[in-house]
């Protein structure tokens, strides 16, 4: 494999950068929709938090309260990470550091991945780079992409919150952390995009990076209430947290974003240069000459194309149960030396309750991040279809209702499979955590996550309508797992009126375990799912392909 | 346009599609006999690939006649494509799938596959099958689909510009290939831009243009509606020659002439020629690209010149001085 070839070190300078101002303009042309919704929805959403919070908490005793309470329950630390501050913009830097954070990661590495690796992939760079184009152009481009809708977000927050009367330094810090965030994971994901041939897997690999961050994070906001824990100081989200905006900004976190996302993009920079174009530093193995029995037609060919990543998101999934399960028991821990927070868990329900509203909170938090998984999985179909690889498929004995059903099964039963193991990662960690694991207790666990899965089922089914009925639409099927995901996240937090929570599946879930169940949310779930699918399915049979 | 048996392979009559406002398919006709290597040529964006989705059941035809192996290929789909094999012109692959494995997985998901001829034609293409994906270059990726094609075990190949990027001894190894599947008693629906490998293979062919059949037949049917170039110098004063039916371009200074004139109508312009004494006789006899390009070319085939003999007598004979454009007579 000569993929990695040794380029001559010596042939440097401004020539690797040429063409870097027209393939900013050509990423910024093509992302003029993807980045201002972006920037708008998250930045508006951050900045909207302050009246809602001002309304929900006007006086300055509630929102002490509501700190202590909080600081108090690991549950909601590991969630959102402690309050530092109890003022308006405090809370709304508590609530959204970590969230917010996340969200700039997702939006600046498929911006990154998109306008690298992607680019290679589909052979569109090997045109461009025919022309004036350096070696370094498209990631430098990409790179300036993402600090271009980094900054905006920055700007959008700061000035949002800063025009509905929160303190300037503190806007300007929480604005800059989350975008800084986000800067640094588009450092990361320039250094997965050299790794692997597939933007699929790069953009995996990059996702793994920011789950992890969010998971340290929320596994050392657990175990301490001050942020003092260095898991906390491992993770970037965290950082976003230790910035402190509004209680006392400690603006110096800034630049760890800073030397973080130089030293990323740095490594990326040295390896973009030092390989071949559309190779990887992890080069394609050969391959059988004869294909497996298992390859055997549409049901074969999909579990083929999916198992990676059923697997990885099923490994993905045990690693967030065992962390979740293995904190869940610190809610109790952490009562003792605070008479007036034990009397607030006490009011809650006492610390059985309280380990189980935090159970019940991972396990909605795993079912929707499994409905990303779930619409990623029915949307393969669509991805299959515009890369032209259906057709040849469909040209052969292959129905389109089998060919959509080998890749739906897999869907299907893929959420079962990922809410399954998480679920028991969950029970297993908690069990060895309180050094007990009753059957009783496993099999409530087990059963909580495995009761997410008409809600997952119905994202999926609607992306399937959407594939069916719209093809040039499926893709909005992101957009409804991205509002449940927001409104089962920071719905609560914007007291948001019933029926508007309603409009995500998971709000009709009950609270497992420990809440009450009846059978009706779950079959009209299971009705929904079932009804949209189908219609899809005739929209599929009834339209042309390609 | 012959009539239709009613065990035609491929019988599309009058086959209409849109996307929108644009109007791909046209009232496209087309007849493919069992057994015969029929070629499928037009300029690009005539129409062609969505004539052959549409027979690959993958679009709907918005109106006409489309039969299959004598079945529908929107309802039958599944049932036909066990004995079809497909070759578009541009094979994608599956990134982490070896050429090896999508040949096989092809195989199965068509009548089955010849272990025996899948080894030989691997071996004739010079193809390894344990490469993945993208790490094939063009002409590899088509070669992977073309083995898959000729491995299988169908009825009806239908290749729609098989061999782009294929190299000129490929190139060889694919007609051979096709010749084979013609002997075999298989039917062939072979969609080129290259002229060569139309003529070598192809017992009839069908030129489409903007969603139309503008011309099918056999090739020699098809030369017959060519022009002929002649140039002559006379003895006397040419005669009566821009009076001649099917007579173009016809250019006259003092004794030399020079014409086209259509190959079917060559008799009466060299009789008229001879009345007037012939020293020297220059006959060019049609070729191919002539034929192809007068069809590619915009801007000719609305004005009828020459496309349909029957329209160009009609025009003869309503105007006998030659009202057809291009007639500079002294």
């Amino acid at each position: 494999m000569t993929a990695v070839a040794a380029a001559p070190a010596g042939r440097r300078g401004s020539r690797d950068l040429a063409g870097t101002g027209a393939l900013l303009r050509l990423a910024l042309r093509r992302d003029r929709l993807m980045i201002p919704l972006w920037v708008l929805l998250l930045g508006l959403t951050v900045a909207g938090l302050s009246g809602t919070l001002e309304a929900l908490y006007d006086t300055a005793a509630e929102r002490a309260e509501l700190g202590r309470s909080m600081n108090a329950n690991a549950s909601m630390r590991a969630l959102y990470g402690p309050v530092f501050g109890d003022s308006i913009g405090g809370l709304v830097a508590w609530r959204m550091a970590g969230f917010g954070a996340v969200l700039a990661a997702v939006m600046s590495l498929l911006i990154v991945i998109r306008h690298t690796r992607e680019e290679e992939e589909t052979g569109r760079q090997e045109l461009l780079s025919a022309a004036m184009v350096g070696r370094r152009a498209p990631i430098s481009a990409a790179l300036l992409t993402a600090f271009l809708a980094n900054a905006a977000l920055a700007l959008v927050i700061a000035a949002g919150l800063a025009k509905s009367g929160q303190p300037v330094a503190g806007s300007l810090a929480l604005g800059l952390a989350i975008g800084g965030c986000g800067m640094f994971f588009a450092g990361v994901a320039t250094i997965a995009a050299q790794l692997t041939e597939s933007a699929r897997l790069a953009k995996g690999l990059t996702g793994a990076v920011v789950g992890l961050a969010f998971v340290l994070r929320a596994a050392g906001d657990a175990a301490t209430d001050d942020g003092s824990s260095p898991l906390t100081w491992i993770s970037p989200v965290g950082w976003c947290q230790h910035v402190r905006a509004y209680a006392g900004e400690r603006w110096w976190v800034l630049l760890l974003f800073a030397a973080g996302a130089a030293v990323a993009g740095g490594v990326g920079y040295a390896l973009t240069a030092r390989r071949d174009m559309g190779m990887s530093f992890l080069p394609a193995r050969p391959g059988p000459a004869r294909a497996p029995a298992s390859l055997n037609g549409a049901f074969g060919l999909a579990w083929r194309l999916q198992r990676t990543t059923l697997l990885g998101w099923a490994a993905g999934f045990a690693v967030a149960g065992g962390v979740f399960g293995g904190i869940a028991d610190g809610a109790s821990d952490m009562v003792g030396d605070n008479e007036q927070t034990r009397r607030i868990l006490e009011r809650m329900g006492g610390t059985q309750a309280l380990t189980d509203t935090f159970l019940a909170t991972m396990v909605g938090m795993l079912g929707m991040v499994a409905a990303v998984y779930a619409a990623g999985a029915v949307l393969r179909l669509r991805g299959e279809e515009t890369g032209e690889r259906a057709e040849p498929v469909l040209a052969g004995a292959v129905g389109r209702l089998r060919w959509a059903a080998s890749h739906l099964v897999i869907a299907f039963l893929g959420s079962v499979v990922v809410m399954a193991v998480g679920g028991v990662g969950l029970a297993v960690g908690y069990g060895s955590a309180v050094g007990d694991l009753d059957g009783r207790r496993f099999g409530a666990v087990v059963g909580a996550a495995l009761a997410q899965i008409p809600a997952i089922w119905v994202l999926a089914g609607l992306a399937t309508l959407l594939f069916g009925s719209l093809p040039k639409l499926a893709t909005a099927a992101w957009g409804l797992v991205g509002a449940s995901l927001a409104l089962g996240w920071i719905g609560p937090a914007l007291d948001l009126p019933q029926w508007a929570m309603d409009l995500s599946p998971f709000s009709h879930l009950p609270k497992l375990p420990g809440g009450e169940v009846t059978a009706t949310p779950f079959l009209w779930l299971l009705l929904i799912a079932a009804l949209s699918t189908a219609v899809g399915l005739v929209g599929l049979r009834r339209r042309d392909m390609g | 346009m012959t009539a239709l048996a009613p065990a035609a392979a491929i019988h599309i009559a009058d086959l209409h599609k849109s996307f929108g406002r644009t109007r791909a398919l046209d009232g496209l006709d087309l007849a493919v006999a069992p057994g015969e290597v029929h070629g499928f040529l037009g300029p690009n964006g005539a129409g062609k690939s969505t004539t052959i989705r549409v027979l690959l059941g993958l679009l709907r035809a918005d109106r006409g006649a489309v039969r299959l192996l004598g079945k529908d290929p929107w309802h039958d789909a599944v049932e036909l494509h066990r004995r079809i094999a497909y070759v578009p012109g541009d094979v994608t692959l599956w990134r982490n799938l070896s050429g090896g494995e999508v040949i096989d997985l092809y195989g199965r998901l068509r009548g089955g596959l010849d272990g025996a001829r899948r080894a030989q034609l691997l071996e004739r293409f010079e193809l390894d099958p344990t490469k993945k994906g993208r790490t094939y270059s063009k002409g590899n990726r088509q070669k992977v689909a073309l083995v898959a094609a000729f491995a299988s075990d169908v009825d009806l190949l239908i290749l729609d510009e098989p061999t782009s990027g294929l190299d000129p001894l490929m190139e060889e190894v694919f007609q051979e290939c096709v010749m084979e599947e013609r002997d075999r008693g298989r039917t062939v629906l072979l969609s080129s831009h290259l002229l060569s490998e139309v003529e070598a293979l192809c017992d009839r062919v069908s030129i489409i243009r903007k969603g139309r059949t503008v011309e099918s037949g056999s090739l020699a049917e098809l030369r017959h509606l060519t022009r002929t170039s002649v140039s002559a110098e006379l003895a006397g004063p040419p005669n009566g020659l821009s009076r001649l039916p099917g007579v173009h371009d016809l250019d006259v200074q003092d004794r030399r002439v020079r014409l086209q004139v259509d190959t079917d109508k060559l008799d009466a312009v060299l009789r008229s020629l001879t009345e007037s004494g012939v020293r020297s006789l220059t006959s060019t006899p049609p070729t191919l690209e002539e034929l192809f390009l007068r069809h590619y070319q915009d801007d000719m085939a609305g004005t009828g010149a020459g496309g349909r003999p029957a329209a160009a007598d009609a025009n003869a004979a309503a105007e006998p001085s030659g009202a057809e454009g291009g007639v500079t007579s002294r």
